[in-house]
Parts: C-alpha cells; sequence; structure tokens
C-alpha cells in the first residue's frame, strides 16, 4: 500500500499549478524577447541614475 | 481520526476549479476572433512591426478581451444561470466563484494594458484599456439589462480589435482603422438579432431586453434588414482605401449581396413560415455572418500579401 494516496482533488491542484508555473514562464519569456526585440530596434535603454549625462540633457535654446 | 465530510456537494469547493475552468473565463471563442481581427489590423498597416513586438501586441489584445469576457462573466452569473446557452459557465455551473472571475478580469486588464504599451504605444493601450472599460462597464453592466439597442451600442466593443492593431502598429489612428472599426459595429445588430430570432426563449426568461422582446419580431426583422443596408456603404467603403486591393472589392460585393438577400428572405417572412421550417433562414443567416466577417478580414490580409510581394 502506498504511503500517500492522491485524490482527484491533488490531480486538480497539480493541473491548476502547473498552468500557473507555464503562464509565468512564458510571460518571463515574452518579456526577454520583448527586450531583445526593443534593443534591437535601438531603443535607448539608459537609465536615470542621477548623474548628469549630455544624452539626457535638454537642448538648450539659443537667446537673443 | 478521519477526514469525514457531510458536505456531499455537486461542484468544486472554492479555490478548487481547473485551469480549463479558468480559461474558459475568458470567452476563448470571442477572444480568437479578437486575435483574428486586430492580427489583421496590425498587418495592413503601412508601418512594418517587430514579430515579437506584433506578437506580444496581439497576445494581450486578445487578452485584455478575455479579461472583459471574465468581468462580464462575473457581473452576470445571474442571468447566466438562467439561459440555456451560458447555464454551464464556469461561474453559473459552481467551478468557479464570482470573486475569483472578478480578480481574474482586474488583474488580466491590468497586465494587458501595461504590456501592451510596453511592447507598443500608449496610444494602443489606451483604447485597449478604453474598450475593456466599454465592455464591462458600458455594455455589460448598464446597456445589456437597460435597452433593446444594447448590442447595438455594446457591438463597439468588438469593433476596437482591429483599429487597437492598426494604431499599434502606426501610433495613430485613420480613416481606414475607422472604416474597419464600422465594419463590425455595423455588421454586429443583424448578426445578433438574427441569433434573437431563434434563441427566442432564453433571453425573455433571463429579462434582457432584446429587440425580439420588446418591439416585436416583426420590428426585429425590419431593423435586421435596416441594419444590412446600412452595413454595405461601410463594408465597400474600405474598397477605396489604400490597404484594399483586388480581393477585398470583388470579396465585398459578393458578400454583401449575399448578406443582403439573407436580410431581405428573413424580412419577407413572418412568425409562421419561420416556426414551419424550425427558422432555417435565421440560422442560415447567422451561419453566413459569421464567415461574412472572416472573409472580409481574409479579403484585406490577401491584398496585404499581394502588395508585400509586389502584386500592385
Amino acid at each position: 500500500m502506498a504511503i500517500t494516496q492522491t485524490h482527484e482533488l491533488h490531480k486538480r491542484r497539480f493541473g491548476r499549478n502547473l498552468g500557473v508555473a507555464l503562464c509565468l514562464v512564458g510571460f518571463m519569456a515574452i518579456v526577454f524577447g520583448l527586450t531583445i526585440a526593443k534593443i534591437r530596434q535601438g531603443a535607448s535603454m539608459e537609465a536615470f541614475d542621477h548623474q548628469p549625462r549630455v544624452s539626457v540633457t535638454p537642448p538648450i535654446e539659443a537667446s537673443e | 481520526m478521519t477526514d469525514a465530510t457531510t458536505n456531499s456537494t455537486t461542484h468544486a469547493a472554492e479555490g478548487e476549479a481547473q485551469f480549463g475552468d479558468y480559461v474558459a473565463l475568458l470567452k476563448p471563442r470571442v477572444m480568437s476572433l479578437v486575435v483574428f481581427t486586430a492580427f489583421v489590423g496590425l498587418l495592413v498597416a503601412p508601418v512594418s512591426v517587430d514579430p515579437m513586438i506584433g506578437f506580444t501586441a496581439i497576445l494581450f489584445i486578445a487578452l485584455g478581451a478575455g479579461a472583459s469576457g471574465a468581468l462580464n462573466m462575473w457581473y452576470d452569473a445571474d442571468i447566466d444561470r438562467v439561459m440555456k446557452r451560458t447555464a454551464g459557465r464556469p461561474v453559473p455551473a459552481g467551478k468557479v466563484t464570482a470573486g475569483e472571475a472578478l480578480s481574474l478580469g482586474l488583474w488580466l486588464s491590468a497586465i494587458s494594458v501595461a504590456m501592451l504599451a510596453l511592447a507598443t504605444n500608449w496610444m494602443a493601450a489606451s483604447l485597449l484599456a478604453f474598450t475593456i472599460f466599454f465592455y464591462a462597464v458600458i455594455y455589460t453592466m448598464w446597456l445589456k439589462r437597460a435597452t433593446p439597442q444594447n448590442i447595438v451600442i455594446g457591438g463597439a466593443a468588438g469593433a476596437f480589435p482591429p483599429m487597437i492593431g492598426w494604431v499599434a502598429a502606426t501610433g495613430s489612428i485613420s480613416l481606414e482603422a475607422v472604416l474597419m472599426f464600422g465594419l463590425i459595429f455595423m455588421w454586429t445588430p443583424p448578426h445578433f438579432w438574427a441569433l434573437a430570432l431563434f434563441m427566442k426563449s432564453d433571453y425573455h426568461k433571463a429579462d434582457v431586453p432584446m429587440l425580439t422582446v420588446t418591439h416585436g419580431r416583426r420590428e426585429t426583422r425590419n431593423q435586421i434588414l435596416i441594419y444590412t443596408i446600412l452595413l454595405v456603404p461601410v463594408a465597400l467603403g474600405l474598397a477605396f482605401t489604400p490597404i484594399a486591393g483586388p480581393a477585398y472589392p470583388a470579396a465585398a460585393l459578393i458578400l454583401n449581396a449575399i448578406f443582403l438577400k439573407g436580410a431581405w428572405d428573413i424580412w419577407r417572412r413572418d412568425e409562421a413560415m419561420a416556426e414551419a421550417d424550425g427558422y432555417a433562414v435565421e440560422k442560415k443567416v447567422f451561419r453566413f455572418s459569421l464567415l461574412y466577417l472572416f472573409l472580409h478580414f481574409g479579403a484585406l490580409l490577401v491584398d496585404a500579401a499581394l502588395r508585400a510581394m509586389g502584386g500592385f
């Protein structure tokens, strides 16, 4: 006799947990793929780090 | 010590639904139509989209539509229970609680809108958010139980996906996107009212003000013909835009002629004739209406493919 007995409830929970796990893995894959696609397109990946940088400084408008 | 329970339920206890029950909350058949029309809207746009970005956009547009389906199932659990067509849905069948449907709908709405914004642009995400709000609040919570014009106005929710697909690619709305919206919007009333003619007792039992009940079946037949006549110029209008090629005008002419004939046949009949043959004409027109929409958007796809191959 098995030490643990499985119930139909356990199968349902396993199925549900497997579905959630696959959705999470899929979501991770989508975010990863989207990041690669955006970098390939040349999207700016600079973050704001409280340091002055030419690329994030607004252009100086010419004064009269 | 035994784990005895005296509660012999015929449905699952709370939190014990299967994964498939949660998927059913999203109305997968409606989602498939959304996927197709959004895909066409994205593909016929005159801007090329990275395949990964395009895939992500279509996925989250579809999930947004699924989220509004879950919110609809949460709110309409009471009338779904009464109608034969909907009694098997997860909430009335007791597989999923109404609270779970609400929770899934809200979270999926937020994730879909956020991900569409990150993948494409805020304009497309805003349109998706508005679509979800329109279907869940304006149609489900207000119009559906308040007026027989419910599906005329509420049909706008189903018309947004191709526009969202277009905006996801181009970042702006244009005449082509508005006409694709118009095609589905004007198609919705004859499609649903043909269904209502032969699903008569279901809506009446649930106290939903369908035109067949509030204004009678003769008036419903009149309105089907009127809306079909109004649909024709909208459908043919797309033929004069740059996204149409040789395939679309030909398909539109044939399909609209057939649909108009079907609406005319429905108009000419009365209830005695319809009951005598088991609503054969109404059922045939309803089935054709599904093909009508699919083939219109399919023709746009064919023209996009011809354009890509340098055909015209």
